[in-house]
Parts: C-alpha cells; structure tokens; sequence
C-alpha cells in the first residue's frame, strides 16, 4: 500500500499511440494491493496491450468479481465503466452487459478463487455460450484476502507457507476452458510481460470467448519453496509452446524468423497474430491435441504457455442468438413498438 | 555494461545535478529541504560553508545550477534555487555565533591581492586554521566587483557588508585603498605565500572611427558602473545606447535607466538567443522598457564636432559553416544610425597585469595571462597563487569562490610541507532514509506546481531610486512552495540485487519508465533496449547484474522523480533510498594527505 499519488509527471519522450496517448493515459489509480503482488504486473500488461491497441478507454467495460485480483480494474483504464461484482459473478454481468450493447470491448478480470470455487459454474456457462469477451484470471493459487488457505487451483502436493501439504486435485481452467469450447484459450505469466502483453492484445482483438489464465505469485502467501505458483518455480517449470507478435491493420507482416517457424493467423477483424513456433509440434488450431499435450507436460510437472488454442473464424452469442446489432439503450421508439401489423404478424407465426 | 560501482564518490555527485554543476559543489537539495523545514539558519550555513556568500549568491550567481537542474527536463522550469538560497539569507536568524573562530595564529602570513570573492574566500578558508591573512583592495571596502559593479538595485551594500563582515571578522586584516602595484614589492615582504585574486579589471576597448572624438559621452561599462556605484556620476544623457549582450551590458542598460536614459537601447552583434547574458537578466532589462536590437555591429561613433549624436551600424545576418561555426556576414541592408547622447561600452572584460614584474618567477602565456595550474591554482611562482577572473579571465562569482577554496587547499599544503598536487578525495556519507514501511525521512510526495515568481518592486517606484532593490524574495508561503518543487536528487535509489526476485514491481510503478529488466549489452544498444528512451548520453545508466534470471537492471537515472516508489513497492526491500552527502575537502579538513575512499 501505498500513500501518495502516483506523480502525474511522464517520461519527456515517452511514445503516443495513434490517439495521441500515452500508456500513462491508461492507468487508474494507484495499486492498494501488497508490494510485489504479480496482479499488478498483469494491471501493467493490460495498460500495455489497451495503449498498444490504441483502445478508446471509453469503449471498454472492466467487470470484476471479489479477491485481490478483482480489485485491480481500479488501477487500470481509471476513463473506462466499470462493475465490480457479487463474488464469482463477474460472469453473469459481463454477459448481460454483452446483450445489452455489443460495441463495446469487455474485460473480465477474476481471480482463482472467484472462478474456481465460488462462480465455476459462471465461469464455465459464460464460456461455453460464447460471450464476445476476454476472460482474465490473476491465479495465484491460494485465497490472499482470507490469508493463505489454498485455492481450488493449487496444485495437488504443493506446499502451503506454513508447511501444510494440499491433498485436494487441481482445477486447470485452462483445460476447462478448451473443454467447454472457448475460442482463444492461452496461459501466460505475470512476470513475463513478453509473453503476456501480446496475448491480452489479441484476446481484445478476437471475436468470442477468450480465456487467459495467467499464473500470478503471490508475495504474501504463496512465493516460498513448495509452492508451485512462486516467482522462482515458475520460471523453471515454464514451458512456452510459442511467442506471439500481435499485427494490426494492413502493416505488412516483416519478421525475420526462419522459414517455417513462423505461422500467421488472421483473426475476423483483419488482426494478424504471428506465432512463432518453440515448440515444432504444437499447433494451435487442434483443440483436442491442446487438451492431450497439456495434460503431458502437466504430468511431467511442466506450466505450459503461450497461445494455446485459437479458432480465427469463432462466433459469438449474438451471432447464435441473432439479436439485434443496436445498443438497447439507442433504440428509439419505433424500433420498440413497430406498431400492431408487425403484432399481427408475430402472433400468426406462433399459431 | 559493468556494473556501475556506486561507492565511486562521483557517481551519486553527477545524478545530484545541481550540486554536480554548481563549482562549488553546494550541497543545494539538502538546503532546500532544511528551508522546507523552516530552518532557515542552517540552511544558510551549509551555503556558506560551500559558497561563502549565499546572500550575495542568492541574488546575483549565473546560477550554473539552474540549467542543469533535473526538474527542468521534466516539466519547463528548473527550481529557483538561487531565489531559495536568498530566502535563507533573508529569514535566518542571527549566525554570528555559528561562525568559525579566529584560530591561534601559526605564524604565517598570506597575502591577498584584491577584496573580492576570490581572495575572500581563500581567507575564510584559511583564518580559522590560523594564518595572517592580509588583504589588499584599492576600493575602501571589501567586496571586489561585487561591490563596484553589480548595480544596488540588484545587490545592496549592507548584503555585502554582512557577508564580507563575516570573513574579515575571523582576524583577517584589510588593507582597502592600498593598490598593489609591484609584486615584487610585495614579495620583498617575505609573506609565506601570496594569492592572485585581482579579478579582470580592464573593460575591452571598441576601437571604431570616432571613439576618440566624441570620448566625453562613450564610457567603458565596467567603469561607468563602479563610478556610478562610488557615487562619482549621477546622471546621464536621455537617449543611451549599450553596446554589448553580456550581464555587464543589462546592468548598465538598467543603470543608465535610473540615471536619467529614458530611451535606452541595447544593441548586440550576435542573435538575441547566442547573448551572454543570462536569459533572467535579459528579461529584466526589457521589463524596464529596454529594447535589444539583434544582429548590429557597430561601425562608427558620429559626432558633431566631438559632440556625440549617434551611433552606425552595419546588418549582419549568421551563417553557419559545416562545422556548425558560425559567422557574422553582411545582410546586404543599408546601415542604421540610432541617434543618441550617451553609449556605453561593455564588450568584454580583460585581465590586466602591468603590476606583475614579468622577472619575478612568473610565466606568461602567449594571451598574456598567468601560467596557473587548474587544480592547485599555483603559477610558476611555488609562492604564488592565482584565482578567480585573475586566474582564467572572466568567469562571475561562484567560480571565484570555488578556485578560493582550491587555491587554500594548496596554500595550507604548501605551507604545512606537503605535496599540493595531491588533492584528497572528499568524504562520503551515504544512509537510509527509510522511516517505517511507507514512511521516509524527505517528502517524497512530488508538487506538480509550476515555478513560482519572485515578487518584484512596482515599475515606476524602482526606476525612480537607483538603491531600491528591485527583487522583493520569496515570502515564506512562496518559499515553501518553490521549495517543494525540489525532487530530492540527493536522495538516491540503490538496488541490491542478491534481495530482488524480478517481480517487475518497481518496473510497474515507476511514473517516469526509468527501470528496465533487460539482458546485457553494450551501452549503446542498451540505451536502444530501455523502456522509455534515454537519449541523455551525459546520464549515466546504474546497472546491476547478479540476478537469478541472469538479466541485468538498468535504471537511467535522466528523469527520475527521486518520489521513492520503486522502494516503496518492492516487496523484498531490494531498492533503498539512500540520502547522498559529499563533503568537498577543504583547506584544514582532517587525514589531509591520507587519499581516503568514499564511505
């Protein structure tokens, strides 16, 4: 925690997006949470990705849950809506909001324990409908708010601060997710901001449920030995399938990678995401090869990350429930109450 | 890169920019927050200690300070440190008490030649350790130039009594309205050791057709203004032309505006921006109605039978070479002729020895000036010292001092049988500021307030008394606010890296993008790798290596607010804040000949 204001002052000759702002511009307030705690790096990438993305902040909608991690849309986009939700129904809001007005981009930050326990069920409903959002989960394994109890994501056998052993399997979410069909499933980690910011950028860019699970030590409670969500296990169990370069509009695609080792996918709004390859035999169009691959590398111990699956032609709820592309709120009145000849027309479909 | 090996003393001297600029090394953040604090009293003693005349400073330094200070490159305008070392002038209480005393006399005698800052402050340094020193001016009281040629509307004298009254009352002996004019003479005298601070006396000659003619209205700037100053002219003619653009000039201008100029004109051969005078003064003179025609060089004095009526000048216009260097060439337009009454002369100053002997030990370059060592201040002469203008022509004040302070150190080496190219390195202090978890000894909350102006004494009032000081100086509201705009430089950010887990906190929080985690390189491609740019070169980058990932941190120490929030949010304590002090050595210091290493 810290008291004072974080100075307005900004590098002299920082870089202006094609708004003419500076990530400065994305921030929020400043960061109530524990010195060090990995949420705010993923705060950071977020305001990367949206300066990058030369996001009207206006434009999006920053829906939380409860927990540490559902505190931080606070201090980021400080000039965007904002909800910070009933614990673990980040979800249900994020949808209704959806159907109420499509145009704008949705951000849904959660935590383990607010997607893992208490809105799994949320979790999995609002991925498996398809809702044009991206889903971020700060996960960093144990309940923080509440004190170091282990969360529904700490790993079977890893070690609590006070030495206690967890007895409890491991929800993966990101196997949930590829399971329950999301259409751009990645894992990355909060202090690999490479890997990270890339990865929120292109899930802003896609068109359907994108899901992102980035793993996030905890300072206070969960960065000793024995854990497996601290600084220092995850840098060396990381496997990284692919590293991503996020392209958008028409810039030509010039990277000098190796023949072969490059694969570009376009995405449904014309965004260019260059994977290139670490790992020869991933590929991440093949969601069932996603799920047996990651379930490998898990038994043998490994993290891996990257752009694990991603669907370029997804469609999202609107789509499958053809709804009408107006905001609710622009409709006028003749749209509402089109008068009693279409009534009469409805009510001869129905008999 | 290395990494940057922060125990070397001039690594956390240069991020303090201030105090790395200013010649004599004033310790200026660590008095700012002292005027914060509203002691005013010890602020002005670390001033003196350092600069001998704070309250003369504080009104007239060229500020090298202020340029360089980090707040200008952050937003548009540096802190009014000068300004703020006048507040602590201005409101401290009585310090006569806190003054060094005269020490047992050690039997030696130093002769000094001239009253101003240079020699001053060779006898401030050198009276309390116990030598004779004996001070000659041929002006009847101590000041130097201070006292003849700044103007009282900028400089009042009882300023200048109270800060030479300080020095001459450590048992220092003055001799005013005694000219040395042999130095052989004076060498006759068998002083232990002899100090040069004569200044440069000689105000350049513009040697055009009808100088000679019309002498009676074109006087030489610098002695106009000491004849103005000794109460030897009172008035001058309404129309005034000042030929020059240096800090001179705008004395004169303003000057000439209180005699009885009410048109008075600068006209400068260069551009309006390539001017010496500091960009404050310049102001100043056109806030008195003063006009500065640019790009003029003056041909001729016209005179109707050696009586002036004007001045011709020719257009010039700057052209640069492939080098960049730049000439005055004709513009191709007719020339001017600005009528007037009066011209005064300040092109330059020149130094002046004809009381030097040249068969006296003392060498003379080709210019004509002194051979001096520009570390001890020697000349060919071991007994003889040279400093101030004296020593390297004309500089201003602040360099005085600061090659006072040098020139006692030999002296006090010489005399005390030592080797005086051996210069002992200064001391160190450097400690933690951190006061609980979120708490520091400074404020390191940043002021987003913009420079704060001097109050001024209204127009029409100044214009009218030649003795009116102009500037007012900050009330203590002002003070406080001018001073909170200082971004503690001196309290610096050490990181350790054996405590850093690569979290990217300080990274995250840093309001000015000054910290990268990056792998090594070269300087040049690591300047490249930064996140934000650094294109600074003259500011160093603090590398560190040792950590885990084997990545090294690199903070670019240009912009950083000093705001403490990297330490803040560092969960393992990893970065520090750690305040900077350097003890510049001098004359007296302790372990003189022991070359000590920084703590």
């Amino acid at each position: 925690m810290t008291y004072i204001a974080k100075p307005k002052f900004h590098h002299p000759g920082l870089p202006k997006n094609e708004l003419g702002y500076t990530h400065r511009d994305y921030e929020g307030k400043i960061s109530t949470l524990c010195a060090g705690c990995g949420h705010d790096s993923i705060t950071a990438s977020i305001i990367e990705a949206c300066y990058e993305l030369s996001i009207e902040p206006h434009r999006v909608a920053k829906i939380s849950g409860i927990g540490c991690s559902s505190k931080t849309p606070d201090y980021f986009l400080g000039n965007s809506h904002g909800f910070n939700s009933v614990h673990g129904r980040m979800p249900s809001v994020l949808t209704g909001a959806n159907l109420a007005n499509r145009d704008l981009i949705y951000l849904g930050v959660s935590g383990d324990g607010d997607s893992a326990s208490i809105g799994f069920g949320q979790f999995a409903h609002s991925i498996r409908r398809g809702v044009n959002m991206t889903y971020i989960v700060e996960n960093n394994g144990v309940y923080g708010l509440t004190k170091g109890q282990f969360s529904a994501t700490a790993d079977f056998g890893s070690k609590s601060k006070k030495g206690v052993t967890n007895t409890d399997n491991a929800i993966d979410l990101v196997a949930i997710a590829l399971q329950l069909g999301a259409t751009f499933v990645a894992r990355s980690f909060s202090g690999d901001k490479t890997q990270l910011v890339p990865l929120i950028a292109a899930a802003i860019r896609h068109k359907g449920a994108s899901f992102i699970d980035v793993i996030s030590p905890c300072i206070a409670f969960n960065n000793h030995a024995g854990s497996t969500k601290s600084f220092d296990y995850v840098r060396e169990h990381n496997d990284a399938v692919n590293r991503l370069d996020v392209l958008v509009g028409r810039e030509p695609i010039a990277v000098d990678y190796a023949p072969g080792t490059v694969q570009v996918v376009e995405q449904h709004d014309g965004t260019k995401l260059a994977l290139r390859k670490l790992d020869a035999d991933y590929d991440p169009h093949d969601r069932l090869g996603a799920q047996n691959f990651l379930q490998k590398h898990a038994a043998k111990g490994q993290i891996v990350t990257g752009l694990l699956y991603v669907d370029p032609e997804a469609e999202d709820l609107h789509a499958h429930l053809d709804t009408v592309e107006t905001p609710l709120n622009t409709l006028d009145e003749k749209a509402l109450c089109p008068g009693s000849a279409a009534l009469d027309k409805i009510n001869a479909s129905l008999r | 890169m290395k990494p940057t090996d922060i125990s070397a003393p001039d690594y956390f001297h240069k991020v303090v920019d201030c105090q790395w600029a200013c010649p004599a090394h004033t310790p200026v953040p660590e008095y700012i927050r002292l005027i914060a604090d509203g002691r005013y009293s010890d602020a002005y003693m670390i001033n003196w200690k350092s600069n001998v005349f704070p309250g003369i400073l504080g009104r007239t330094c060229d500020r090298p300070c202020e340029p360089a200070c980090r707040r200008g490159r952050v937003e548009e305008n540096p802190v009014a440190i000068c300004r703020l070392k006048r507040v602590a002038a201005d409101f401290k209480d009585n310090v006569q008490h806190r003054m060094p005393k005269p020490g047992p006399k050690n039997g030696k005698r130093i002769a000094l030649v001239g009253g101003g800052p240079a020699s001053l402050a060779v006898a401030r340094d050198l009276a309390p350790l116990g030598y004779h020193c004996t001070v000659f001016d041929s002006d009847p009281k101590a000041g130097g130039m201070m006292r003849s040629q700044i103007p009282k509307f900028r400089l009042p004298d009882s300023v200048i009594d109270e800060e030479t009254g300080y020095i001459l009352g450590l048992g220092v002996e003055f001799k005013g309205g005694h000219r040395v004019d042999s130095l052989k003479k004076l060498l006759a005298e068998n002083y232990d050791a002899i100090f040069v601070g004569s200044g440069a006396p000689r105000g350049r000659e513009l040697d055009i057709p009808g100088r000679k003619e019309a002498a009676s209205n074109i006087h030489i700037g610098i002695e106009w203004l000491a004849n103005v100053s000794f109460g030897h002219v009172d008035k001058i003619g309404r129309r005034v032309i000042v030929l020059g653009g240096g800090n001179t000039a705008m004395d004169c201008c303003r000057t000439a505006r209180r005699l009885g100029g009410s048109d008075v004109k600068v006209v400068v051969r260069s551009g309006f921006e390539e001017m010496k005078a500091s960009p404050w003064e310049k102001e100043d003179a056109m806030h008195e109605d003063i006009p500065i025609l640019n790009f003029m060089v003056p041909v001729a004095f016209i005179h109707n039978n050696g009586k002036l009526t004007g001045v011709t000048f020719q257009k010039v216009k700057a052209e640069y070479d492939a080098k960049g260097r730049r000439n005055l060439v004709p513009a191709g337009e007719p020339d001017q002729t600005i009528p007037c009454d009066d011209v005064l002369v300040a092109v330059g100053q020149e130094n002046a020895f004809p009381w030097i002997e040249r068969d006296c030990g003392i060498e003379f370059d080709k210019w004509n000036m002194p051979k001096v060592d520009p570390k001890t201040f020697v000349s060919t002469n071991p007994k003889v010292f040279f400093g101030g203008d004296a020593a390297f022509g004309p500089k201003n004040i602040i360099w005085a001092v600061a090659h006072g302070h040098d020139a006692a150190l030999s002296i006090h080496k010489l005399l005390s049988g030592e080797d005086i190219n051996e210069r002992p390195l200064p001391e160190v202090h450097v400690s933690s500021q951190k006061m609980g978890i979120h708490e520091w000894s400074y404020d390191n909350d940043i002021s987003a307030d913009k420079r704060f102006k001097v109050p001024h004494r209204d127009k029409v009032i100044a214009l009218k008394d030649i003795r009116a000081e102009v500037e007012l100086g900050y009330d203590v509201k002002l003070a406080l606010g001018e001073a909170q705009r200082c971004l503690n430089c001196d309290v610096q950010t050490v990181f350790s890296a054996p405590l850093c887990i690569e979290c990217d906190a300080c990274v995250d929080i840093c309001p000015m993008d000054c910290i990268t985690f990056t792998e090594n390189g070269e300087e040049d491609d690591l300047r490249q790798r930064l996140s934000a740019p650094s294109p600074h070169h003259d500011q160093a980058l603090y590398v560190q290596d040792g950590l885990k990932t084997g990545r090294v941190m690199v903070k670019d120490e240009d912009v950083c607010l000093h705001c403490g929030l990297c330490a803040e949010r560092c969960p393992t304590g990893a970065w520090d804040m750690q305040k900077y002090l350097i003890d510049m050595t001098y004359a007296g210091s302790t372990c003189q000949t022991k070359a000590r290493s920084a703590a």
